[in-house]
């Protein structure tokens, strides 16, 4: 279970403190499948990097019960001037596995061949969302934090995220926040929509849409 | 019970810990050196290449150092000793900014980019004065050294000054670009004060008293008794120097955890 208990977060900017993110609680069950709506600078991003744990709340906790991804992004939790393969072996060691094994499954699913052996900063986009989806497969979680994949990358890629995510690993939990809204319907069982630092849960996704509309348009 | 659970979560944090900053490590040695021509060894040829550099030139000109010790002893313990305290504060500011996309994963934390640094520079440092003193005491320009242990004693010393001192300014140069544009002229100038260059014993008495408040001259000095042991006198206050490194690693992890609370991955 992810348990999110009066979270704030606040950033300091050059025109004084913005609230991001006010008073926000709710709870993830396992194997639940909660998305997200919102407008840009909703703070979206921002609630899933403190879900992760990669960013800690002003004030209020989280709690993590089962193990949770970090925030699966087409691009991000890289280095640059490292090689694909690099990147596949640091991850390998920060959560202890097995190094070959991975590279083999990262080849197949990449597709990537020679380029596994150059710098990131020198993929494509597409290229780089394919391999931060791959590395993010290596590793088994209770929890996944999906944050915009289906935003770039071609048919094909589509559908071989979705066979790892959807099918494979159908029993998982998830947080999936989109601006796709489509996707989120058709993954999700719980929806919310984030705005003006506030969060509402609607059970139904005709609801969330509506009043994410609502906000789009105001 | 509780003990023994809480002990098992220590050592499972330590194990985690153990393996990022592993990682980090070899990232580290990887982005920094590349793959090409000697790679890594630049770890440790870059910092001889400085040494063996300033040795000949302070030969060359015969530089007053105000003690009877051969020059190249005298500019191998100095040289070495400034490159083991300086570099370490060097690559720690600005170390968090080029590793941001790494902490979305959530046990790389700040402290682990600093330490992974520190350790790579300590290393660096130290094989490069290992190598060069078995060298130079192999081509028989230097004698070996009189009491090892009191010269690995000085030499961790100071690399605990230079580490507690690196995370602090680290830490702080993500507050303030201020200590990035500072550190350059400070490192400078407390180069010549830093002992590298002279003995405490060479200097006017009522100056020496005020020296031994710079803590490294106090490390510089160690490392040189166990190097030349009763040839010369060796002038160090150890708990001065030990209260400058408790106090400066506390303060440290103190920025340290502020940065860990305020960091927001790219």
């Amino acid at each position: 279970m992810i348990i999110a208990d009066h979270v704030h977060k606040v950033y300091p900017t050059r025109q004084g403190d913005r609230v991001v993110l006010n008073d926000i609680s709710f709870a993830i069950d396992r194997g639940e499948k909660l998305g997200i709506l919102g407008r840009n600078g909703a703070g979206k991003s921002t609630l899933i990097r403190l879900v992760s744990g990669a960013e800690q709340p002003t004030t209020g906790t989280i709690t993590r019960t089962m193990s949770v991804s970090w925030p699966l992004a087409f691009g991000g939790a890289f280095q640059g001037a490292l090689t694909g393969l690099d990147n596949v072996r640091f991850i390998s060691r920060i959560y202890n596995q097995d190094y070959a094994e991975n590279i083999d499954f990262v080849q197949d699913f990449t597709e990537l061949g020679l380029y596994l052996r150059e710098p990131v900063k020198s993929y494509s986009q597409g290229m780089r969302a394919r391999l931060a989806f791959a590395i993010s497969m290596i590793i088994e979680f209770d929890c996944y934090l999906i944050d915009e994949v289906s935003a770039v990358g071609d048919a094909r890629f589509h559908e071989k995220c979705a066979i790892e995510l959807f099918q494979k690993r159908a029993d998982r939990s998830m947080l999936i926040i989109s601006h796709d809204t489509e996707y989120v319907r058709a993954h999700c069982s719980r929806f919310a929509v984030l705005h003006e630092g506030d969060m509402q849960f609607y059970p139904d996704f005709d609801q969330a849409y509506a009043q994410h509309m609502v906000n789009l348009h105001s | 019970m509780t003990t023994l659970s809480q002990l098992a979560t220590l050592r499972r944090s330590a194990a985690i810990q153990g393996r990022v900053i592993y990682a980090l490590l070899m990232r580290e040695i990887l982005t920094r050196y590349g793959r090409h021509n000697i790679g890594f060894l630049w770890l440790f040829v870059e910092p001889m290449l400085f040494t063996t550099g300033v040795t000949i030139l302070w030969t060359l000109s015969k530089s007053v150092h105000g003690s009877s010790l051969p020059i190249v002893a005298f500019a191998l313990t100095g040289y070495s000793s400034v490159l083991l305290w300086r570099n370490m504060p060097s690559r720690c500011i600005g170390a968090i900014e080029p590793n941001l996309a790494l902490m979305y994963h959530r046990n790389v934390k700040a402290i682990d980019v600093f330490l992974a640094r520190l350790i790579l520079e300590a290393g660096g440092a130290t094989i490069s004065f290992v190598t060069l003193s078995l060298f130079y005491i192999y081509i028989g320009w230097l004698e070996p050294p009189e009491d090892v242990l009191t010269v690995v004693g000085g030499w961790l010393l100071l690399a605990w000054f230079g580490g507690s001192l690196a995370m602090l300014l680290g830490a702080l140069a993500e507050k303030s670009e201020l200590v990035e544009r500072l550190w350059h002229p400070a490192s400078y100038i407390t180069f010549p004060l830093s002992g590298a260059a002279f003995m405490v014993s060479a200097l006017p008495n009522s100056v020496q008293k005020y020296a031994l408040y710079i803590p490294m001259v106090n490390g510089v000095e160690i490392v040189r008794e166990g190097y030349f042991g009763n040839k010369i006198h060796a002038y160090y206050d150890l708990p001065y120097l030990v209260g400058c490194c408790i106090a400066l690693t506390l303060l440290a992890l103190a920025q340290v955890a502020v940065v860990n609370r305020e960091i927001t991955p790219e």
